[in-house]
């Protein structure tokens, strides 16, 4: 096994130095073959996917839009715990925090919530840092499977908690689901 | 008599343009498209169904520009350049004969806006003023860049021109005519110059492609090399005139190649359709043939653009001048000495 002899990917052909021949010097051939080269790529099928008619698969761990999640009794499970936005790296998250009202016991899960909580979309990277940061299981970023759409104002951008928490009828979809089985 | 020639030569000359005019702008739609199509992805498709008014929508922007004038003293020349280059482009049209004759209310439409007995020598003439357009643009724009690239596309362009004289002469020599009409009427049925001339052919098909400045020898305006070349420094409807002025000699070269060489409006079995359907039909089946061919060429400039990487300057030059020169004076010996024979 010489040095000459070794090739590590497999695809290694050997160059050869002869000079051309007279017939290969007119390229003739050599463009022909590549002509049909190029025409068998025209009968071929295209991998242009047309948004927004057709949309690509998504992976099961995609990294979407933020979901602030419920639990099993609809109830939301963030406590405005401020580590999400401690370990974000783009320093996207803001929220508020307020104590919790006895009326409001079927609302949140805790006696501390997040009365405002916003994520700005422009800053943010979609890392998941905030979502391997939450101590509550509260924020996921592969539970939405939506990717934020685009939009032409900046202050549209940053999404409060009506764009971000679950919705009830999923939260309660989830419950019987679970109940089921 | 005098009124209705001029109506009818009127009508046909308006209908010429409007068609060259109609194939320059969907030549570029069919450019994008068939450059995707070979990528394997799909062209515009957004602008009407299929992309159909892209055209439009490219015209409607180049429109809405900035009309862009270099600090240069030659303002009228920079606007002369494109306008030159545009109206060599669609001269040429006039002396094609687009198809057979045919019989209008008792009156012989000849299909061919004039008929004179050296068109191709005007062909040549026309073409070799094109090349003025491209400097011109070049000079007045007042840049380093657009400079070199005129120079090399003007010096690209007449070194082509005299392989591609010397491989007519050897047609010429053949068909004893410089009329284009006799030329295409020399064609009948199956007899395509193309059989009797392959070398020729070749020639002149290598030589086409150099003076309309597509890849392989789009060194002119390639953004690689240099930047934008000749065309740097315009924008809006004058560059818009540059690109379109390429297309419309792309399209006046396709059917000078379907002309000369494979038979313009002759399509094998042509006497059997004159005989059975009457003149009118056979000449407009010729008509139909004919744009089918042309269709085929700008098909195969595209095809080759996609396929095929572009030459160096000095092998450019050496391609035109050490190989195909020599190339055309042998045919045109080895022409003349079978035509000795062939008379003997």
């Amino acid at each position: 096994m010489s040095i000459q002899n070794i090739s590590l990917s497999g695809r290694k052909t050997e160059v050869s130095n002869k000079k051309m021949t007279f017939a290969e010097s007119l390229y003739l051939v050599a463009i022909a073959k590549g002509l049909m080269i190029t025409i068998r790529h025209l009968f071929t099928r295209k991998v242009t996917i047309k948004y927004p008619e057709e949309t690509r698969e998504l992976s099961p761990v995609y990294r979407g839009q933020h979901m602030l999640m419920r639990d099993d009794e609809g109830r939301e499970r963030c406590t405005a715990c401020g580590l999400c936005a401690l370990s974000c790296p783009a320093e996207a998250i803001t929220m508020k925090a307020e104590e919790r009202k006895p009326e409001e016991k079927h609302l949140y899960r805790e006696e501390k919530y997040a009365s405002i909580y916003e994520i700005n979309m422009l800053r943010c990277i979609f890392c998941g840092l905030c979502e391997e940061a939450c101590p509550k299981q509260a924020i996921y970023l592969t539970k939405s499977r939506v990717m934020v759409k685009s939009d032409t104002n900046r202050e549209d951008f940053i999404y409060g908690k009506e764009k971000l928490v679950m919705p009830l009828d999923m939260a309660i979809r989830n419950t019987q689901m679970q109940t089921a089985n | 008599m005098d009124q209705a020639i001029i109506i009818e030569k009127g009508i046909f000359i308006l209908v010429i343009f409007a068609i060259t005019m109609l194939f320059a702008m969907y030549e570029t739609l069919a450019e994008r498209k068939i450059a995707a199509w070979l990528q394997d992805r799909i062209g515009p498709n957004r602008a009407g169904p299929g992309g159909i008014l892209q055209p439009l929508a490219d015209g409607l922007k180049l429109f809405s520009k900035e009309e862009f004038f270099p600090d240069t003293q030659n303002k009228f020349l920079f606007i002369v350049g494109p306008a030159i280059s545009m109206t060599t482009a669609l001269m040429t049209s006039a002396v094609i004969p687009w198809g057979d004759h045919l019989e209008i209310f008792g009156r012989n439409v000849v299909l061919q806006a004039t008929d004179i007995d050296i068109a191709m020598l005007y062909v040549f003439g026309v073409l070799s003023v094109g090349v003025y357009g491209i400097m011109i643009g070049g000079w007045a724009s007042n840049n380093k860049f657009s400079l070199m690239g005129a120079m090399r596309a003007s010096s690209q362009m007449i070194s082509y021109e005299v392989a591609m004289g010397l491989a007519i002469i050897a047609l010429v020599m053949m068909t004893q005519s410089l009329s284009l009409r006799e030329i295409a009427d020399g064609q009948h049925g199956w007899r395509w110059n193309v059989l009797y001339q392959p070398v020729g052919f070749l020639i002149f098909l290598v030589c086409s492609f150099a003076e309309t400045n597509r890849t392989p020898f789009d060194l002119a305006e390639c953004e690689a090399e240099l930047i934008g070349g000749y065309h740097t420094e315009y924008s809006s409807m004058k560059m818009g005139f540059y690109l379109f002025a390429e297309y419309a000699s792309m399209f006046i070269s396709s059917t000078i190649l379907a002309v000369l060489y494979f038979g313009a409006y002759n399509y094998p079995g042509m006497d059997w359709v004159k005989e059975a359907a009457g003149v009118n039909v056979a000449s407009i089946l010729g008509i139909a043939v004919l744009f089918i061919k042309i269709c085929f060429f700008i098909f195969f400039y595209m095809w080759v653009r996609w396929t095929i990487p572009r030459f160096r300057y000095d092998q450019l030059m050496k391609l035109g001048w050490k190989m195909l020169i020599p190339l055309a004076i042998a045919n045109i010996i080895i022409t003349g000495v079978v035509i000795l024979i062939f008379d003997n």
